[in-house]
């Protein structure tokens, strides 16, 4: 039996082990690889569970060597571990060395990756079982917990760029899993594009920050940071931005998320909730030192995070499809973490990145159940009172509802939205010094508007009558153990995951902010002081405001459900804008695409296909046939031409022979 | 003095028939002058102390090829307006010429000839004589001259076969 | 004059190599099978007159020999040729070189 005592003995060189984390989900995804490769060939012949059985066991090993670094590391959390793993890049003076880091941010990060990402390999074992891609399924989602790893643990910009495309590329792969079905393929593809052009602000950012600084490395730039002025900070910040804005769908590269829910639910939970999502903030995060010489940014990420978090919510009122309101909420609640990493309050937007982790990705491990429960259906008009019928499910999805909306106090993501929301207000702004209110009270409109369509979302689906068809009835089944038990746990620790960010205003220890803080400490804002005081205040607030959220939405669709009838048409036109999502889809493809499109035919046509290939050809062609028209001329059958070539062929032979 | 003289003027007999002969339409009068070139060839090789082969090239070439060359001529019985396509054109006559000089000629004339001094050896009493000949023949060159026999008697069998009407 | 006067080897060759040389050129040049070959008799006739002056310079009568034999084998050859040309005229009523030009691909 494996006790963690073994493990302490082998750690005594602590650092020499961090590989092991990022290895194992590499070892597992090429297995399962090599195997379902030798299976699709037919020279092995592999049962299910042996997929399972690497693809979970390289999570959940991955887990527990993280939650042992974790544990040791916590003890004497200033100083990090840094294992060197080889010299990636030596080219004259540029030297970018494969080095894993653990310090406070990165140690927590790992820990809430792994940990989620083996409840949902279990999840999911139970979820894909019988689908004939089980075995390409497990790969892919081990080789995406590699990449993420990889992205946190990394010490150089260059290798978080290397977890960076990776984990772009496993969602690409993972969302068109069911690829037959060329919807999914689209939607993967539009992924990993929007991902790709999120890249480009990236290797923006990449480029500025080499030729300024002449190196990648997180902590010689700590070193270095005043090579930046606030000018080229402004603009490198921004890039950066620009790509997190495609990794975590931000506007104006938000419009992928929805599309992915084509992609099987685990994957939607483990991808888009709780991790690669968080990729955006953890790097905005992880480059805390440059914003805070780039004030311009920082308000600009606050901004945009908040209107992401209005918009998006927004077109969650109207959404019908359960995978759909959650894909929307996840939008809107990353707009949260901006909002609060822009007001420079790191240690806020880290803390409702692992609330929000937990919550989402049980609220959409509990909806993949109840999906599986209903043979398919995703509708939620088609639903209706199924807390009687999957009473397992439906507790862990009310767990995550009361999670997310903040209704309870202290519980699930109060605290974290509160802190957001709190630190907006009182940081105030350089630029614009009216900022912080209108911040606030953005966030709070979109609290309210969150409580109100996950409280719409948890009636139709869960109270009331069944308004779905007969014979999906007939076959309502709770989930198999090993899709139920991850939800429960899942729902019962995003309740009180909260707790770990207890505020010190009501009394609390707020551990994890001051496990973070002597990492931000240097680039967090200082709060106002009289807003300080009023923390207190502003928890009760927001909590009314979620009360009223869900109370509206209770009597609108509980009680009353006529009002909700009248609340569309009153809605009335805009609600054909929201119902369209803004029509920002149908912009981009009016716009982008088709500007994209018309120049790739001209390229791919007039310009490749064209000139190079005809006109080439063409060319090449005709002066062979001059050539060879040119050198026929030697053979046409004249003998005294033959002569000719005898008598000076005899001549060379002589005038060689002779000298 | 005077065998430079003759010298000299077989020399240009020589040079002047075989420039004669190979711009002739008519080929009995190319091999006319074919004739005369032999002929001022017999003369030099007779100052050259080489009276069989003089002998010899008279009797063979002129008296037995030409003759036979003219027969031949005779034979085809060629009209003058058959002969007119075949007429030699100076310019490519001069071209000819010009490219042979110069990649010939002239390095063999200035370059290879100006270095090497050869000069008369001492000839024994019956040298270029029909006895030395002979002596040379059946002694060193037996063989060849043997198989010799042998090539003509292919040679004429061979020209009777391509030359019968029907095989 | 006086310059001219020793008949020297080397006058021999050089009237040999513009023998050889004129030779080649009638050969190239005509389109007249029997002009050719006659060329091409004048070409072997220079390599005798070479011939015969190496022997003299030699003081050996191996050259005579040669020229005999090469006289003999110029004989034989114009034989055959012109059974040719005769075999050749019987198949296309020309002697006209230009005109054989089957073996043109």
């Amino acid at each position: 039996m494996l006790k963690l005592e073994h493990f302490q003995n082998f750690t005594d060189v602590h650092s020499d082990w961090l590989w092991l984390i990022v290895a194992l989900p590499l070892l597992g995804a090429v297995l399962n690889g090599l195997l379902t490769l030798l299976s699709s060939r037919k020279v092995l012949s592999v049962k299910p569970w042996v997929y399972a059985a690497i693809g979970c066991g390289a999570a959940i090993s991955s887990f527990v060597v993280s939650w042992e670094m974790f544990s040791q590391f916590k003890q004497n959390p200033n100083n990090p571990w840094v294992q060197e793993l080889f010299n990636w890049i030596e080219s004259g003076t540029f030297h970018v060395a494969f080095n894993l880091e653990l310090n406070s941010l990165s140690g927590v990060m790992i820990v809430f990756v792994t940990f989620l990402a083996s409840l949902i390999h279990l999840y999911s074992a139970g979820y894909m079982k019988g689908d004939e891609g089980f075995g390409r399924y497990f790969s892919y989602l081990n080789l995406f917990l590699f990449s993420m790893l990889m992205l946190v643990l990394a010490q150089d910009l260059l290798v978080l760029f290397l977890g960076w495309e990776g984990v772009g590329f496993c969602s690409y792969l993972l969302i068109g899993f069911w690829f037959e079905d060329v919807a999914n393929a689209e939607a993967g593809k539009k992924a990993i594009i929007l991902n790709r052009i999120g890249d480009a602000g990236f290797i923006a950012g990449l480029l500025m920050v080499f030729a300024l600084a002449g190196t990648f490395n997180f902590n010689d730039l700590l070193g270095h940071k005043q090579v930046f002025t606030e000018v080229t900070a402004t603009i490198i910040c921004f890039c950066f931005f620009f790509g997190a804005a495609g990794k975590s769908a931000q506007i104006p590269l938000y419009v992928w998320l929805p599309d992915a829910m084509a992609g099987p639910t685990p994957v939607s939970a483990l991808i888009h909730a709780a991790t690669m999502v968080t990729a955006g903030v953890y790097l905005v995060a992880r480059l805390h030192f440059l914003y805070v010489l780039a004030p311009w940014a920082s308000t600009i990420i606050a901004i945009i995070g908040v209107l992401t978090a209005l918009f998006a919510a927004s077109i969650a009122l109207v959404q019908n499809d359960i995978k759909k309101i959650l894909a929307y909420s996840t939008i809107s609640q990353l707009g949260y973490m901006f909002l609060g990493v822009g007001v420079t309050s790191y240690e806020s937007g880290i803390f409702h990145l692992i609330t929000h982790g937990f919550f989402k990705a049980c609220l959409f491990l509990a909806a993949g159940s109840v999906i599986h429960a209903l043979s398919g259906e995703q509708d939620i008009r088609k639903m209706g009172g199924l807390l009687k019928h999957i009473p397992l499910t439906s507790v862990g999805f009310l767990f995550g509802w009361i999670a997310i909306t903040g209704i309870v106090p202290t519980l699930g993501g109060f605290f974290s939205k509160d802190e957001i929301l709190w630190k907006a207000l009182a940081t105030p702004n350089s630029i614009f010094p009216f900022l912080p209110q209108i911040l606030y009270f953005g966030g709070l409109v979109a609290a309210f508007l969150t409580a109100f369509y996950m409280t719409r979302l948890v009636i139709l689906v869960f109270f009331g009558k069944y308004r779905g068809e007969h014979d999906v009835f007939e076959h309502i089944h709770e989930s198999p153990a090993i899709m139920t038990w991850p939800v429960f746990l899942l729902g019962l620790l995003s309740l009180f995951i909260g707790w770990i960010g207890v505020p010190a205003a009501i009394g609390g220890a707020d551990e994890l902010g001051k496990f973070l803080d002597p990492l931000f400490h240097l680039s967090t804002l200082e709060s106002n002081a009289l807003s300080r005081s009023l923390e207190p205040t502003l928890m009760a607030v927001s909590w009314l405001v979620a009360c009223l959220g869900v109370g509206l939405a209770w009597y609108a669709y509980g009680i009353k459900s006529a009002v909700s009838k009248n609340l569309a048409q009153w809605l009335g036109g805009l609600k054909k804008v929201l119902d369209g999502k803004y029509f920002v889809d149908e912009f981009y493809q009016a716009t982008v695409v088709r500007f994209a499109k018309t120049i790739a035919r001209w390229v791919s046509g007039w310009l490749i296909e064209g000139l190079l290939v005809n006109r080439l050809v063409e060319l090449s062609i005709q002066g062979i046939t001059r050539l060879s028209g040119a050198a026929k001329q030697v053979q046409l059958g004249f003998v005294r031409v033959y002569l000719v070539y005898i008598a000076a062929g005899a001549a060379l032979l002589i005038y060689l022979l002779v000298h | 003095m005077l065998e430079a003289f003759v010298f000299y003027i077989l020399a240009a007999a020589l040079v002047i028939f075989g420039l004669l002969m190979i711009t002739r339409t008519n080929p009995i009068s190319g091999a006319m002058t074919m004739v005369g070139a032999f002929g001022a060839l017999a003369g030099l090789y007779a100052t050259l102390t080489a009276s069989f082969v003089s002998i010899i090239q008279i009797l063979v070439y002129a008296g037995g090829i030409m003759v036979l060359v003219i027969f031949v001529i005779m034979l085809l019985n060629m009209h003058p307006d058959d002969l007119e396509p075949m007429k030699a054109r100076p310019f490519w006559v001069v071209v000819a010429l010009l490219a042979v000089s110069t990649t010939i000629l002239a390095p063999i004339l200035c370059c290879v000839l100006p270095n090497k001094d050869f000069t008369w050896a001492a000839l024994m009493p019956g040298f270029g004589t029909l006895t030395a000949v002979g002596e040379k023949i059946f002694s060193d060159f037996i063989f060849p001259f043997e198989v010799l026999s042998l090539i003509l008697l292919t040679a004429v069998i061979g020209a009777l076969i391509m030359a019968k009407r029907k095989l | 004059m006086d310059f001219l006067t020793p008949i020297t080897p080397n006058h021999y060759l050089a009237l040999s190599a513009i023998l050889f040389a004129i030779g080649i050129a009638g050969v190239v040049t005509r389109k007249n099978v029997f002009l050719t070959l006659m060329s091409l008799e004048l070409m072997l006739n220079a390599v005798n007159l070479s011939f015969v002056t190496f022997a003299k310079v030699r003081g050996d009568m191996t050259g005579h020999v040669f020229v005999l034999f090469v006289v003999s084998i110029a004989a034989a050859e114009a034989c055959v040729g012109l059974a040719i040309v005769i075999a050749l005229f019987r198949l296309k009523e020309t002697v006209n070189l230009d005109m054989f030009k089957s073996l043109k691909d």
